[in-house]
């Protein structure tokens, strides 16, 4: 039976074979997922915010897409992955409303979509398929035996990267 | 002494829900007028919550929901949202116009600008009741509206208060039309300076 673990928004997790690591209704926040294919340890985080240098309240690591990555290979690494394997998905970053497009709030997703990519670059991970942007949520599902991420929507279909 | 949040107390969370309760209250009658039925309101609940259990305040993050949104300014900040789920909200929109609509896959152009300016009326005789209560200034933004997963759409809120905080305060009234098929519920979502003017407002912070 597969063990299907619940990330939060603001969360991570790390964890080992043959678990799968869930995250539900992913609108402007951004979902990262790591796997190691050698270890098949995945990790995903669910992060609201882009960049926690612009904010003052930044303990919360999971927060930020910055930190989170950096938590979250941390945790992969603990439990035995190989930083040098690790391939990264994306998904999310959505625009909920449409409100005024030269907003701050409203374009959180795209920020954060972009702060995922410089990130993972500066850290030499490769962004091996992405799903983001678009105006509609996502459900995802992270499987550590294949390294393969689901992507549900409502009304925007189901697909995996 | 400010408030914080994880040092809220009872008659705090009390007063809260009076806030919701009449604004909600407010939002029920305006709402029982337009479709000229009974609207019962259940009590209200005010809740603090951690991000990562933020996205399913509602039940599942995956249900599929209608969600009107206005940014609320003035004297305090924060969101009001309307939201219905996606069978309600049917149900509401033929008992406001009628059988239309037919030829549309899932909502027509004109239901979804009806949902939206029922959120808007909805939200707006909230606020106003809030705003005579408290005599704060209080202001709604244009409203949007989004029909997606209620996590998804809470999620935008909720990054809006990620910024100052570590978690969430709001006041939630479901209300139905007594035959108990249309539910829906209000959301109060201040930010966290506006919980201490609120309650300064209403005279139990000193």
């Amino acid at each position: 039976m597969e063990h299907i673990i619940k990330v939060g928004m603001a969360d991570l997790i790390a964890v080992r074979p043959p678990a799968v690591l869930t995250t539900l209704g992913l609108g402007s926040c951004v979902g990262i997922a790591l796997f190691d294919s050698r270890t098949n340890i995945i990790g995903l985080a669910h992060a609201m915010l882009p960049d926690s240098k612009l904010i003052k309240n930044n303990a919360n690591k999971a927060k930020f897409v910055d930190t989170s990555i950096v938590e979250l290979i941390t945790k992969m690494v603990e439990l035995g992955a190989n930083r040098a394997s690790l391939t990264a998905k994306v998904a999310g970053g959505a625009q909920m409303f449409s409100f005024d497009q030269s907003s701050d709030l409203m374009r959180i997703g795209l920020r954060n979509a972009q702060a995922v990519r410089e990130k993972l670059s500066e850290l030499r991970i490769p962004i091996i398929a992405e799903d983001t942007g678009g105006s509609f949520g996502r459900t995802i599902e992270l499987y550590s035996l294949t390294g393969e991420l689901l992507i549900k929507t409502i009304g925007h279909g189901m697909k995996k990267i | 002494m400010g408030f914080e949040l994880d040092k809220v107390n009872f008659i705090q969370i009390d007063v809260l829900k009076e806030v919701g309760n009449i604004g909600s209250g407010n939002a029920a009658t305006a709402l029982s007028k337009m479709i000229n039925k009974r609207i019962d309101m259940g009590v209200p609940e005010v809740k603090v919550l951690e991000f990562k259990d933020v996205n399913e305040m509602l039940g599942s993050a995956e249900t599929n929901v209608v969600g009107v949104m206005l940014s609320v300014f003035g004297d305090i900040s924060g969101f009001i949202i309307f939201i219905l789920e996606e069978v309600d909200a049917k149900r509401l929109l033929q008992i406001l116009m009628g059988q239309i609509g037919e030829e549309c896959d899932d909502f027509c152009e004109i239901q979804i600008s009806a949902l939206k300016e029922l959120g808007n009326i909805l939200t707006g005789s909230y606020l106003s009741a809030l705003s005579t209560l408290t005599s704060l200034n209080i202001v709604a933004s244009v409203p949007q509206i989004a029909i997606d997963m209620v996590g998804a759409i809470i999620s935008v809120p909720a990054i809006e208060l990620g910024k100052t905080g570590e978690s969430v305060l709001y006041i939630e009234t479901e209300f139905n039309d007594g035959e108990d098929k249309v539910t829906g519920d209000f959301l109060l979502i201040p930010d966290v300076d506006s919980y201490d003017i609120l309650l300064r407002a209403l005279g139990v912070l000193d």
